[in-house]
């Protein structure tokens, strides 16, 4: 988790007008799950192609374990690729897929070695009973089992995933994000996973980068990414805000009657809109409040209380599910910030 | 729709059998001036060849037109002509059409080349008989336009002397003209359905593009290519218009051969002969829709994952 084994370097890619890489700067330490992650259209599977080799770029270049591969052909590359789906080999088994990369020239090994491997793959991934399967009778989530196991397969110098989970349903998507996760803390290879699911990013990453047209915005640890955004867009991007105006006067800022410190790269001076999360949002019943509750939802492990501020602001909150009860429809409320740093804007 | 559903359900359950049965042949319907068709001008077509080649003119079961049209060289020639005839067109169509179709599916998936090419395949594929005959008549006929311009310089070339049209060649020749159009109109599809990812992930895994195409891509075609070329055997096998438009004597091929026997100028027409021919067309054809469904089945397979 030292050395640096990818580096992308000022990468650009046009197409026609489109910039999808604007000048995209990224670094993967050896071993290091890092995820991509932003809106559609952001350039996430453009620079992961690009590392492929699968897209040519503008300019920029590209390191791998310090050697420039900007102009090597993908398939001298040794990167494993899972794709967003159906990209198994119909004709084949789970086995003869996950067997493929070892029966080329670039990484030939004897029939042995090849069943053994791709055996230890299959157990690796859960799926040893359906070597014998071929893809149309797998469900969708055990072929990208298969892809990933195929992938593995020639020991890649980098694993490169696309949105791998995003065409399976919600239960398997949860499941099969975590196992990915221990499979690649298991063989330790370094990681780059493209999303523009934010739960499934902070999920699974060591670090997660946030792109925006072309560009990365911020990248960190999850907790850091979440707690700590340097831009708008990122705060906004990254779980929920709520937009609350408030007066700033160097480094803190005054909202709902507290005084809390505010972000690097937030508004320096006068009026800004705070972006705070619901879960620092503390709601209080209290007769003599000046908000009120509009609604409140018991989600299970949290309750989500939808409240209107004296002027008029609505804000989403969120507390203790035990609250619920309390926090009825119509209930004055008093309302309380709790948390350490906010990230301002402009108005 | 679900909702339909439930209520025809509750509705017929209330109504009782008689008009659950109802309900449930109802759909059936709209098959029916299809089913008609069917048995009307193939099934029982079909079937009174296949019987009435095992009857002799008195309607009793009998070998004998089976068996003299089966034994005859002269019958077993012109089958073996056919068959040549079907194969070699299948293949040279085959061939060219699925180079034809990977030309036209590697280009912009909607440019108007694409499209235009698409068309005018379909158009040819279809133009088969008296138009295409006539066609190459008067491009390589005695007085095609062709013959009397090269007679004028090379008056010992090839296609000086166009007798080879209206033999066995001339007639291979003009098949292809509707082979090829036909396999890249069932070939492409095909083509469109290998996935760009399945290329890129033999890429990323080291894969040349020699290695895709032996690992990948020519398996994965191969069911494909094989259906569509037994298509157009079938389809060559059973053609009759364009021979009958181009060769006005002889019986070169089968389905002439058929039409001959029904219709003989000496007016010794004979029906009995006709049928066993037809059967021994009937059974290739059988056999090869047999294999083309085998291979089919096997696609459709693939498709779904
Ligand atoms: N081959 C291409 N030709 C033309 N435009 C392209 C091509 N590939 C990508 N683009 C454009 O480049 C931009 C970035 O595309 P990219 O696929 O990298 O986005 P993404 O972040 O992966 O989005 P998504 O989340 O939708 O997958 C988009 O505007 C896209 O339309
Ligand atoms: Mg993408």
């Amino acid at each position: 988790m030292s050395s640096v084994a990818v580096q992308l370097n000022d990468i650009a890619k046009s197409f026609g007008p489109v910039k999808a890489l604007a000048g995209l700067t990224l670094e993967i330490k050896e071993g290091e799950l890092v995820a991509l992650l932003g809106p559609s259209g952001c350039g996430k599977t453009t620079a992961l192609r690009a590392l492929a080799g699968l897209q040519d770029l503008d300019r920029g270049q590209i390191l791998v374990g310090g050697k420039d591969i900007t102009f090597q052909a993908a398939n001298h590359r040794g990167m494993g690729m899972v794709f967003q789906a159906y990209s198994l080999f119909p004709h084949m088994s789970a086995q003869e897929n996950v067997e493929y990369g070892l029966k080329l020239k670039a990484h030939k090994v004897s029939a042995e070695d090849r069943r053994k491997k791709s055996s230890e793959l299959l157990e690796l991934v859960g799926l040893s009973t359906h070597a014998g399967h071929y893809p149309h009778q797998m469900s969708g989530g055990q072929q990208q089992r298969v892809a990933l196991a195929r992938a593995l397969a020639i020991e890649p110098k980098v694993l490169l995933l696309d949105e791998p989970l995003s065409a399976l349903d919600a239960k398997v998507r949860i499941q099969l994000r975590d196992e990915i996760r221990r499979i690649q803390l298991e063989v330790g290879t370094t990681t780059l996973f493209v999303t523009h699911d934010q739960e499934e990013a902070l999920g699974i990453a060591d670090r997660v980068g946030v792109m925006r047209d072309g560009v990365l915005q911020q990248i960190a640890v999850p907790q850091e990414l979440y707690d700590r955004p340097t831009s708008a867009f990122v705060a906004e991007f990254v779980g929920l805000t709520n937009p609350i105006r408030g007066t700033v006067s160097g480094s803190t800022v005054s909202i709902l009657g507290s005084q809390i410190a505010t972000l690097p790269g937030s508004v320096t001076s006068g009026e800004g809109t705070a972006l705070v999360r619901p879960e620092s949002i503390r709601v209080e019943a209290d007769p003599s409040g000046s908000a009120k509750v509009v609604t409140s939802s018991f989600l299970g492990s949290v309750c989500r209380s939808i409240v209107d501020l004296a002027d008029g602001t609505r804000i989403t909150a969120q507390s203790a599910s035990s609250q619920a009860s309390v926090l009825r429809a119509g209930t004055s409320v008093r309302v309380t910030l709790d948390t350490p740093a906010v990230f301002v804007k402009s108005l | 729709m679900s909702q339909l559903t439930q209520e025809a359900i509750t509705g017929s359950a209330a109504r009782g059998s008689g008009y659950r049965a109802w309900r449930r042949v109802t759909p059936y319907f709209g098959v029916l001036p299809f089913l008609t068709l069917a048995t009307l001008f193939l099934l029982w077509p079909t079937i009174s060849v296949m019987t009435g080649a095992f009857q002799d003119s008195k309607g009793h079961f009998t070998f004998t037109s089976v068996h003299d049209v089966w034994t005859s060289s002269t019958h077993l020639a012109i089958f073996k002509n056919t068959l040549l005839l079907s194969g070699e067109t299948a293949l040279i169509g085959a061939i060219l059409g699925a180079l034809l179709s990977y030309a036209v599916a590697t280009g912009k998936p909607d440019g108007i080349l694409r499209r235009i090419w698409v068309s005018a395949t379909g158009v040819l594929a279809q133009f088969g008989g008296v138009m295409l005959a006539f066609g190459f008549v008067a491009t390589f006929g005695f007085n095609g336009f062709i013959t009397t311009f090269v007679k004028s310089f090379a008056p010992h070339s090839f296609f000086a002397n166009p007798s080879w049209l209206y033999g066995i060649t001339g007639l291979a020749f003009v098949y292809c003209f509707f082979q090829i159009p036909l396999m890249f109109i069932v070939f492409l599809p095909a083509i469109d359905n290998l996935r760009p990812n399945w290329r890129e992930a033999s890429d990323s895994l080291g894969g040349s593009t020699w290695e895709y195409w032996r690992r990948v891509g020519i398996p994965v075609l191969t069911p494909s290519f094989l259906g569509s070329s037994l298509l157009l055997f079938a389809n060559a096998f059973s053609a009759y218009a364009t021979a009958a438009s181009l060769i006005s004597q002889g019986s070169i091929i089968t389905p002439l051969e058929i039409s001959g026997s029904l219709s003989s100028e000496t007016g010794l027409a004979n029906a009995a002969t006709a049928k066993a021919l037809s059967f021994g067309m009937v059974a290739v054809v059988v056999v090869v829709m047999a294999l083309y469904t085998l291979l089919r089945r096997k696609v459709s397979k693939w498709e779904k994952s």
